[in-house]
């Protein structure tokens, strides 16, 4: 996937300018920044649900106009209504049929499919529950299933651990890497915490103040960097494999608050 | 004596149309209903009944074609809803709005009316006349039209319903099925709206899903049940309306109530049993 000197700006404020961004397949990116400096944005561009300025963004050469069935998606994790007429493999179904037309004609491979992803994801004993009684890791394991199932060329994850706590954190986020890995498919992870990812991120793509800085967590997860992006100081701290990033009174002045 | 059923044998031969009529509406109601609770919009049912019936009795005041009036009324009200509402909170204060104004339309065109009181009030409360030929060929034809609709569009719209975010990152066009939904809702509506009346659609298209839902979260399962539900509902409310010389609505409308009470009381059952 390529973004090219993208740019876009809500009024007066650029959420970012010039972005340049390559992303080769098998790679990790994780994205991080403040509310409102246009991560969501970014993956919306990326879908083509989102015009930007100027720039292009391109998957294998190829814009995309509305979602692309080469693309997978996690969106963050949401309760779902009991009423819900759907079990928890039907959500890995929809994944491998759900922008199909009409009546299915290839149910005997499809199922055999989502028999394959199930056991990925180690869902067997969970196949048969209605999705509105699931907990939240468990809806987000089957929805990591549901991104994989159709081996897309790229995974779009907009902040997929939130609301989860560390050990169902550590849970799905391993499974995503797995699958990727299994699959070659590029992962770009929207986040506002890198620590639950850190081991199995390559790069980070930090945007804020209508700027970004893309880099490996060590080039850019430091004091000088984010300082200089921030336009004041800032603290990157790393303790016991951590990295803890300390604003002084900048995040309480947001680039969000400005136009919402 | 409410129920009276000496002379059923000769009666059934004169509702064969009503009859006909029912069973296509149990099968589009049942299955439209899924989708009307898993997309949240029983208000917007409601709505487009209120304008349907509004359109019905425009038609009435000015000599036009009933059922076309209905179906206009709907899908103004459909299109509406389409493009201004896709936040739920947007839509539900736009169909608060639309809601009474359609009802006083209607009620405006009714009292301005010259013809019979009886045939007036059918529209909102349902119609004791059978169904005849011209208007049941109307109503098959949009029975047909929006079952055959709903089977091509069901897995892309189960899709959007469920997470509409990630069903337009796959591809599926979630604006365009959104907009094709309320046309088919307001379809169905407007055919409903000629048996059981703008004030009972609900009866028809949200309480025997809603009903299907409560006993279980299978997706084959639901649509199934759900049109057993509507279809016990419309044909036996005929059937037993024959033997009881009372309109066709509360028997209607007091069964599928008794499914869903029945429903509930099962879907409790078992939770106490786990």
């Amino acid at each position: 996937m390529s973004v090219k000197n993208a740019s876009l700006s809500f009024g007066e404020k650029a959420l970012w300018q010039n972005l340049d961004l390559e992303i080769a397949p098998g790679e990790f990116i994780a994205v991080l920044g403040t509310n409102g400096s246009g991560k969501t944005t970014l993956l919306k561009a990326i879908l083509g649900q989102q015009k930007l300025d100027s720039g292009k963004i391109s998957i294998a050469g190829k814009p995309i106009k509305h979602g692309s069935r080469n693309i997978g998606y996690i969106p963050q994790h949401r309760s779902v209504d009991s009423s819900t007429p759907l079990l928890a493999r039907d959500l890995l179904t929809l994944g491998l049929t759900g922008h199909r037309y009409g009546i299915s004609f290839s149910a005997r491979k499809d199922r055999a499919r989502v028999e394959h992803i199930l056991g990925c994801i180690n869902g067997f004993d969970l196949a048969r529950k209605p999705i509105g009684e699931l907990s939240g890791g468990e809806l987000q394991r089957f929805r990591v299933g549901q991104a994989v199932i159709d081996e897309p060329d790229l995974i779009l994850a907009d902040e997929p651990l939130s609301a989860l706590d560390p050990a169902q954190q550590k849970i799905i986020a391993d499974l995503l890497d797995q699958e990727r890995k299994e699959h070659s498919a590029a992962v770009l992870f929207v986040t506002h915490d890198v620590n639950p990812i850190l081991s199995m991120v390559d790069r980070v793509l930090y945007l804020a103040n209508g700027q970004y800085r893309i880099g490996t967590p060590d080039e850019v997860m430091r004091s000088e960097v984010l300082s200089e992006l921030y336009e004041t100081e800032i603290d990157v701290v790393r303790n016991q494999g951590r990295i803890v990033v300390v604003g002084s009174h900048s995040h309480e002045h947001h680039p969000e608050e400005d136009w919402k | 004596m409410i129920f009276d059923f000496a002379n059923y044998d000769q009666l059934i031969p004169l509702v064969t149309n009503s009859l006909i009529a029912a069973a296509l509406l149990g099968l589009v109601g049942g299955l439209i209903g899924i989708f009307v609770m898993t997309r949240d919009m029983s208000f917007a049912v409601h709505g487009v009944s209120e304008l349907s019936f509004a359109g019905a009795s425009i038609a009435l005041l000015l000599g036009a074609d009933v059922v076309a009036g209905s179906i206009a009324g709907s899908l103004v009200a459909a299109l509406i809803i389409g493009v201004l509402g896709s936040r739920a909170k947007d839509r539900n204060s736009i169909i608060a709005v639309l809601m009474p104004f359609g009802l006083g339309l209607g009620i405006l065109a009714l009292s301005l009316y010259p013809g019979r009181a009886s045939n007036k009030f059918g529209l909102l409360t349902g119609q004791i006349v059978s169904v005849n030929g011209t208007s049941l060929e109307w109503l098959a034809g949009i029975a047909i039209l929006v079952i055959l609709s709903l089977v091509i569009i069901w897995r892309p719209l189960s899709f959007a319903s469920l997470d509409p975010e990630v069903a337009a990152a796959r591809g599926v066009k979630t604006g365009a099925l959104s907009v094709i939904f309320l046309v088919l809702l307001g379809l169905a509506v407007a055919a409903s709206v000629q048996v059981v009346g703008a004030l009972l659609v609900l009866s028809l298209l949200v309480t025997p899903a809603a009903a299907a839902l409560r006993v279980t979260s299978s997706p084959k399962l639901a649509p199934v049940l759900s049109v057993a539900f509507a279809l016990t509902s419309s044909v036996g409310g005929i059937l037993l309306a024959l033997g009881g010389g009372l309109p066709i609505s509360p028997y209607i409308t007091s069964i599928s109530f008794a499914i869903y009470l029945v429903c509930r009381l099962v879907a409790y059952a078992r939770k106490v049993r786990k």
